[in-house]
């Protein structure tokens, strides 16, 4: 073991000091796997190509036309949204993926699958959170949104999904100025 | 069958309404949200409901849930941050005359005992504290902490009181429920019964009329009834330690189609509300010949309460069938439940 306190970047530190108000103290190791708290967790993350913008089409333009929220006008507001480590988008990481969103415009709900770069990614809980709170501002109210890891893809897959499911604890988390701080950061746009 | 009638909807919290609580007499109630105030409501001559007061100054996060006291005196708010109030009419407006203190973190439910001698409050730090009250003429109450209960591992949703005995019931995060009472030899308060069934976090717990059932609302979609079996019961179910056990003996599964928020189990009507994400509220009672050991329970009705998901369902205490619905769309409902249509 050569790596040791000392090695731990700013940035790695700063985001562990903030989940601590999200995750609830006992259950820490298990979000944050103690080897892990002190490297950059992915050094090589594999990087994507972005999708090509959407087309207009003349019904786009036409307000009589009813326009239903569909898969990729969601995956279009939550794409860009930043990786808390790296300077790359979500839809870069192949963390998100407009085919593993489901739209039901009638019944208002959605659900996002999202697939963590790797399967011990402490930052899983913090991506689900700011990609919730991204369609909160920008979907109506109506909505039922679930943010849920793609099976299969992360160590602690049930006690994250179930932490994003409970919207009384995302109602404090949300309340947490620190923890907004890093949120807000995640989700404004990448400097071009 | 039956239906719930629409009767008035209260509008003036900012965002989402968390809770609601009627004061015993039912013709007050307190409700509470995001926007960190509570509102009274009182009924106008006009038969309308108008906020009489705004409490403003109590807390500085989310009031999450908020409690009469069985006496009608008192009125405790439990919030986000970290603290519980306690209010007060003594000098002819509602003041906060006590905060309690000690929850490492969010207090997300608060329950006066019957008597009105006991308080107790639960957390995200997933502790359960019971609070004594020491009632003094023209001075100050005072408030002191007898027990600090740590059986959860999770964060404590919700803490209720039996509604005779000094027996107090938790639902957690962690799926289960936990009883508590007071040893009789040194009076030290410890865990007496684990409900375990819920595949999921338990939101929110009621007893009935006999405090010998008691009904769990969970974000797995399902309401289950719990029956206490005392020793030497009737059907041999072994007690251990000699302590009554509760057995889950109905599973209400399949009518709720997102996380269940809430229920009531109203004290005179036998009727039981529940509160559910996807906006309904729904009703159920005892089937007629149901067996008491395996309780059938039949969907009475279901109502689009709220454009939003419902947090909050309460019978009123003393108007049988008046139900009151709190939402994240921000509004307070009013309805009355008509039996036979």
């Amino acid at each position: 073991m050569t790596k040791t306190k000392q090695n731990v970047s700013s940035v790695q530190y700063r985001f562990g000091t903030v989940l601590r108000f999200f995750h609830s103290r006992r259950n820490f190791s298990v979000i944050f796997p103690a080897n892990k708290m002190t490297e950059l967790e992915n050094i090589n993350p594999n990087v994507y190509k972005k999708c090509e913008d959407r087309k207009l089409t003349i019904d786009d333009e036409n307000e009589d036309v009813v326009d239903p929220f569909d898969e990729r006008e969601v995956f279009d507001l939550i794409r860009n949204i930043n990786d808390p480590e790296h300077p790359l988008t979500l839809e870069e990481l192949h963390v998100l993926e407009q085919s593993l969103i489901t739209v039901d415009n009638e019944k208002n709900s959605i659900d996002i699958l999202f697939t963590p770069t790797i399967p011990h990614c402490s930052m899983a809980t913090l991506i689900g959170l700011s990609i919730k709170v991204k369609l909160l501002r920008a979907l109506p109210p109506r909505f039922n949104v679930t943010v849920e890891i793609n099976p299969g893809t992360h160590a602690s897959e049930h006690a994250v999904n179930k932490q994003l499911a409970d919207k009384e604890r995302v109602a404090a988390a949300l309340e947490n100025t620190h923890l907004m701080e890093v949120i807000n950061q995640c989700i404004s746009a990448p400097l071009k | 069958m039956g239906k719930l009638a629409f009767l008035q909807s209260l509008t003036g919290h900012a965002g989402r309404v968390w809770s609601s609580g009627w004061h015993p007499g039912g013709k007050i109630f307190a409700s509470c949200g995001e926007d960190k105030t509570i509102r009274i409501w009182t009924k106008a001559d006009s038969g309308r409901w108008t906020a009489q007061a705004v409490l403003a100054d109590g807390h500085s996060r989310t009031i999450r849930d908020v409690c009469w006291s069985c006496c009608g005196q008192y009125l405790a708010s439990a919030s986000f941050d970290t603290t519980v109030a306690i209010w007060d009419k003594k000098s002819g407006e509602f003041e906060c005359n006590a905060t309690l203190e000690g929850h490492d973190n969010e207090v997300k439910s608060v329950t006066w005992s019957r008597s009105g001698n006991l308080l107790a409050t639960c957390s995200r730090d997933k502790s359960v504290w019971i609070w004594e009250i020491h009632h003094h003429e023209d001075q100050e109450d005072e408030y002191e902490c007898v027990a600090v209960l740590n059986v959860h591992t999770q964060d404590v949703k919700k803490v209720c009181w039996h509604p005779h005995e000094d027996v107090l019931a938790s639902a957690s995060y962690d799926n289960t429920i936990r009883l508590y009472r007071q040893d009789t030899m040194d009076n030290e308060w410890g865990p007496s019964a684990l409900l375990e069934s819920h595949s999921s976090t338990v939101w929110s717990i009621a007893f009935d009329a006999t405090g010998k059932r008691l009904a769990s609302a969970s974000e797995d979609r399902t309401v289950k009834i719990w029956q206490e079996y005392a020793p030497d019961n009737s059907l041999g179910i072994p007690c251990p330690d000699n302590r009554p056990v509760w057995k889950c003996v109905c599973t209400l599964a399949g009518f709720h189609s997102r996380s269940i928020y809430d229920l009531d189990w109203c004290k005179q009507t036998g009727l039981l509300a529940t509160a559910c994400g996807d906006n309904m509220i729904k009703i159920f009672k005892e089937a007629a010949d149901s067996n008491p050991n395996e309780p059938t329970f039949e969907l009475l009705g279901t109502t689009a309460a709220h454009s939003q998901d419902v947090n909050k369902v309460v019978w009123n205490p003393a108007c049988p069938g008046m139900l009151l619905s709190a939402s994240d769309d921000g509004e307070i409902k009013l309805w009355q439940w008509n039996e036979s249509d």
